[in-house]
């Protein structure tokens, strides 16, 4: 029997084999292979948790805290395991109806599964968390994560500081470093230096078994990475002038833009109306923010420093007598006489008031329309330039070179360029060749296609104080450690020689002396200013002024927009000046107009211009100010 | 007699035993890894698996000591009665064993519990090698039938138990039956019966007909002289395999609930949303995240963190798969194919057909355990909780393994004495 049947030892052995190498072969394909699978065992075992580090902190130029962090929980729900507790109390305590929890759970279910931990409710205050912590054991399912959340303590700058939102999909798709539910930078500093505040995220893996229930870290935490709290931002505002600032400018619409020239640093950016912006923080982030972007009267999530662009009006003379100067038809001596208005042809731009003969620096000083129509006009009519296109192509890049028409390449978010026309919006608008100097007068006088933003205004003052240079204007002063950024830190150089500068300055101070804004002289401070009366087809006129201290080496250019404010001298120089003597002396000595600026209410005018029907196009002309009548030659 | 013990030193087959001693090693520090508790972090514990294990594992060393010292023939002697007693404990324990998660398996004497269907399977054996070296060749159908007889009352006795995972194991006897002489066609038929059972259950029963009946066509027309007798025997087989395919859901429909599901996850079917769907894909991951080299000792967390289930006992396979990798698992399976492949050339050069057939058996239930339980493990063979020998958690297992094979090696030492 041994031998009849022995050769069928090697057909046992055969399919033992067989299986055997049949195993090999499936943990080759399983184990090395096969990729998919491996992927499985770390998403369910590991769980990357994610260490959110404190986002930087930001200090204003003399160390004072503008923003910090504070604690907020959030309220975790594991619907699996929600049983048995009084339900009532629990709604009680976080301030929420008995549906809310309800849709809460549900919605909590859906978004991540009954057995895992999802949000239930988003960064709920320390104060009503204390009273929920108390009884958190007794609320089986629910956990809760600490996260931080933006604290002002100063509550000023709220268009400058910014804030900050969850990250939308989009962007966490387009960028590893986001996940859904991180924070993101959405306006002013908050988003401009979003990559140097929000640090570095750290990652800590966790272990979790078949019940998913944490058992501990992976190696001991040798693959963690430790979160890296953001830099601590300094900016350029002294918070003291800007809180200043703001209160000047309660019940205004417009702002405040102060620069130190020696550096570009920007002191005070005031935009009115403004908002708290502790209400852009947790909880009640959200229904702020609508409240506030639908207030289409005071529109206070608007950055009009950076945003707003106004006809410049008069303050715009200045830039107009320095390329004069440069272009060699005006100088010092150089006389008009304004009979009351500028006639030319067909066209007319009147003037305050009967000037007489007078000269660049009185002219100035009187912001004369008259003598700044026919300084336009010989700039135009140069015999430098072959035609007309030629010379305002030249006029043109003088004004650019101020910042005008360029949008300002400065380190807050959503700065606009403003408005400065071509020679190419001319010829569609007139037609090749049929135009003059006399079509564009209006440009004498800061007025017609021009818009300059407030933040422009201010610098444009900070060159004529620095007599033809400029920093470009920045809020930050230093990230963490590391000094300002070096393209600050370069001297833009206007192509306009320094010499030409004086005569404009004495002006300007004359303005300030005995000239359209007497009434806001500082005493002990020689403040050199120019008014700005800027017509606005809807309304009343928009004040504006321009104003830098002290008149050599100045620390510190203004500009002030008030909204339908009036004459430039009504608001804008006397807010101006203020800004200027708290800046420069810290103390106001004139209590009087200090008063009579803060209790001012200009925005009402706005206010009753939004809410009124349109009104007849006869109302701009009944003003009291400097009229444009200028008959379209093409349409006779 | 005292002589002859004293020489049966020199021809116990060492070398097997090197290999058992390996496995048994990697079992035990498996275990350790697989449960470790970190509160009782010695592999001595006897609170802990680990620890426990190890005294299952002494005292199967003393055991196999106990077999070595003792007489040969002893097996050869008291194989019937062996037989009988096992057979009776089948019986009788599934009206006195307790009931554990349904099955009716276990004695119980104190702590320990002993299951008769596992532990037994030496006794079967035994049983099964006396009568077939003892028959002579003269009646081969009344062999046939009795040798079966020997095999499947057990076997109904222990599915009866409701431990048809262990019954399915005594099918390894197919393997010594064929070595004695069964036909191969029964080998191959019982092959093809489990392919076609498959194929009805996840295929087309019209298209398996038609290839059916066209198979048994041409073989009708080519292979056979196209007689009638030859046409009653090519039908025959063709209405068998007919009645096994459309019999199938018959059949599958009349499983435990658990079979099915078993059967359908290792189909692929219905595998989402089911608990043993979830397992089998657990234990599929924890293997593949082994990789190529693994993960290192005790540096495992799938089957550690429960994902896998009883990953001490049946899916212990897992832990050796996660931390040792493809390497480490490869080792392990060829260790097998070697330890079983020596049990045949040991059984091969056996004087005695009892020991040859016995020997046999013992390979043969080695194979089919350490198939079905890889097997399973890599989603190769639907789930059948058995356990894997020497590996696997477990006094009742571990005792029935070494004295499964022990017997083997001491009747091996003694194959140069005489006949049997």
């Amino acid at each position: 029997m041994n031998s009849l049947f022995a050769d069928r030892k090697y057909i046992i052995g055969g399919i033992f084999l067989v299986a055997c190498i049949a195993f090999i072969i499936r943990m080759f394909y399983m184990q090395v292979i096969d990729e998919t699978l491996k992927l499985d065992a770390s998403n369910e075992t590991f769980r990357h948790i994610t260490q959110y580090p404190p986002r930087g902190c930001i200090y204003d130029r003399k160390g004072r805290l503008l923003v910090t962090n504070e604690a907020a929980y959030d309220i975790l729900v594991t619907p699996s395991l929600v049983k048995d507790f009084d339900t009532d109390s629990f709604c009680s305590d976080l301030g929420i109806t008995k549906a809310d929890f309800i849709s809460g759970i549900k919605k909590a279910t859906i978004q991540n599964t009954a057995y895992h931990a999802s949000v239930f409710m988003k960064e709920v205050t320390p104060e009503i968390y204390a009273a929920f912590q108390e009884k958190l054991y007794k609320y089986h399912g629910f956990t809760s994560q600490v996260r931080t959340v933006r604290r002002y303590p100063m509550k000023v700058a709220p268009h400058i500081l910014g804030y900050i939102g969850e990250v939308n999909k989009a962007l966490c798709d387009r960028n590893p470093n986001y996940k859904e539910g991180d924070y993101i930078g959405i306006s002013g500093i908050e988003e401009s230096y979003e990559s140097d505040l929000r640090g570095t995220k750290g990652v800590k893996i966790m272990m979790f078994d078949a019940m998913n229930k944490e058992v501990g870290d992976y190696k001991s935490g040798k693959f963690d990475t430790l979160p890296q709290t953001g830099a601590n931002l300094t900016c350029s505002i002294d918070a003291e002038l800007q809180e200043y600032g703001e209160q000047l400018m309660q019940n205004k619409a417009g702002s405040i833009v102060a620069i130190d020239p020696e550096t570009g640093e920007i002191l005070a950016l005031v935009s009115s109306p403004s908002y708290d912006p502790n209400l852009m923080v947790g909880s009640v982030r959200g229904k702020n923010y609508v409240k506030l972007l639908h207030d289409s009267i005071d529109v206070p999530l608007f950055n009009r420093a950076l945003m707003a662009m106004y006809p410049p009006g008069s303050t715009f003379k200045t830039i107009e007598a320095l390329i004069g100067q440069q272009e060699g038809v005006l100088n010092e001596n150089t006389a008009y006489n304004c009979p009351g208005a500028f006639h030319l042809g067909n066209i007319s731009v009147g003037c305050d008031a009967k000037h007489g003969t007078l000269q660049l620096e009185k002219a100035i000083a009187l912001s004369c329309n008259t003598y700044f129509c026919n300084v336009f006009m010989s700039i135009m009519n140069n015999k430098k330039y072959n035609s007309t296109e030629d010379a305002f192509n030249s006029w043109r890049r003088y004004v650019t070179s101020f910042g005008i028409g360029i949008r300002p390449d400065i380190d807050l978010p959503s700065a606009l360029r403003g408005s400065l026309p071509t020679q190419n919006y001319y010829d569609k608008y007139h037609g090749r060749g049929h135009w003059k100097g006399a079509t564009i007068i209006s440009l004498a006088i800061g007025q017609g296609e021009l818009g300059v933003t407030p933040l422009q205004m201010a610098n444009q003052a900070a060159i004529i104080g620095n007599r033809g240079y400029y920093y470009l204007p920045h809020i930050i002063k230093s990230i963490g450690d590391k000094p300002t950024i070096k393209k600050y830190a370069t001297k833009h150089f206007v192509p306009i020689d320094a010499k030409y500068f004086d005569i404009v300055a004495d002006g300007m101070c004359d303005v300030v002396n005995d000239g359209t804004a007497a009434g806001s002289k500082i005493p002990g401070i020689i403040m050199c200013g120019k008014t700005g009366t800027a017509q606005n087809p809807n309304g009343r006129n928009n004040s504006l002024f321009i104003a830098f201290a002290p008149k050599d080496h100045p620390r510190i250019a203004v500009s002030v927009v008030i909204e339908r404010g009036g004459w430039g001298a009504d608001w804008a120089a006397p807010i101006a000046s203020l800004m200027i003597e708290k800046y420069l002396n810290d103390t106001i000595r004139r209590k009087d107009i200090e008063t009579k600026m803060m209790q001012g209410n200009t925005i009402q005018y706005l206010a009753e211009e939004k809410t009124a029907p349109k009104k007849k196009k006869g109302k701009v002309t009944e003003q009291k100010t400097a009229t444009i009548k200028r008959h379209k030659h093409k349409d006779e | 007699m005292s002589d002859r013990r004293s020489n049966i030193i020199p021809h116990i087959d060492w070398f097997t035993i090197g290999i058992y001693l390996c496995i048994v090693f990697i079992g035990w520090i498996n275990i350790y890894s697989a449960v470790l508790n970190p509160v009782h972090p010695s592999i001595f514990d006897f609170s802990q698996r680990y620890g426990k294990q190890f005294v299952w594992i002494i005292t199967g060393f003393v055991m196999a000591f106990l077999i070595m010292v003792s007489d040969a023939s002893f097996f050869s002697v008291f194989a019937y009665p062996l037989y009988g007693i096992f057979v009776f404990a089948d019986l009788a324990v599934r009206f006195i064993g307790r009931n554990i998660a349904g099955s009716h398996s276990w004695f119980r004497i104190g702590e320990i519990g002993i299951q008769p269907a596992e532990l037994g399977i030496f006794a079967i054996n035994l049983g099964l090698a006396k009568y077939l070296s003892n028959e002579k060749k003269t009646d081969v159908k009344k062999i046939r039938m009795i040798a079966a007889v020997m095999v499947i009352f057990p076997m109904l006795l222990i599915v009866i138990q409701n431990e048809t995972g262990v019954a399915v194991t005594y099918t390894a006897f197919i393997f010594v039956l064929y070595r004695e002489g069964l036909s191969g066609n029964i080998l191959l038929g019982g092959f093809m019966l489990i392919t076609l059972f498959i194929l009805a259950l996840v295929g087309s029963k019209l298209v398996i007909s038609i290839v059916l009946i066209s198979l048994a066509l041409i073989a009708f027309l080519i292979f056979t002289s196209r007689k009638v007798k030859d046409l009653s025997k090519v039908g025959g087989i063709l209405a068998l395999c007919l009645a096994i395919v459309f019999g199938t859901d018959y059949g599958f429909n009349h499983l435990e609930p658990h079979q099915k599901k078993r059967i359908q996850v290792f189909l692929q079917q219905n595998v989402n949303n089911s608990k043993e769907g979830y397992n089998l894909h657990q234990a599929e991951i924890a293997i593949a995240s082994g990789g190529t080299v693994g993960k290192g000792y005790l540096q495992g967390t799938q089957a550690k963190l429960n994902y896998v289930p009883a990953h001490a006992t049946d899916f212990i396979f897992v832990t050796p798969c996660e931390e040792w990798g493809f390497v480490g698992a490869t080792f392990i399976v060829i260790l097998y194919f070697i330890l079983i492949i020596r049990l045949i050339f040991l059984a091969e050069r056996q004087r005695s057909p009892f020991s040859r057939i016995y020997g046999y058996g013992v390979a043969s239930i080695f194979f089919i355990h350490v198939a079905i339980n890889v097997g399973m493990n890599l989603g190769l063979v639907p789930v059948i909780g058995i356990p894997l020998p020497f590996i696997s958690y477990g006094g009742s297992s571990f005792w029935a393994f070494t004295l499964l094979m022990f017997i083997f090696l001491r009747l091996d030492a003694d194959r140069l004495q005489i006949l049997r």
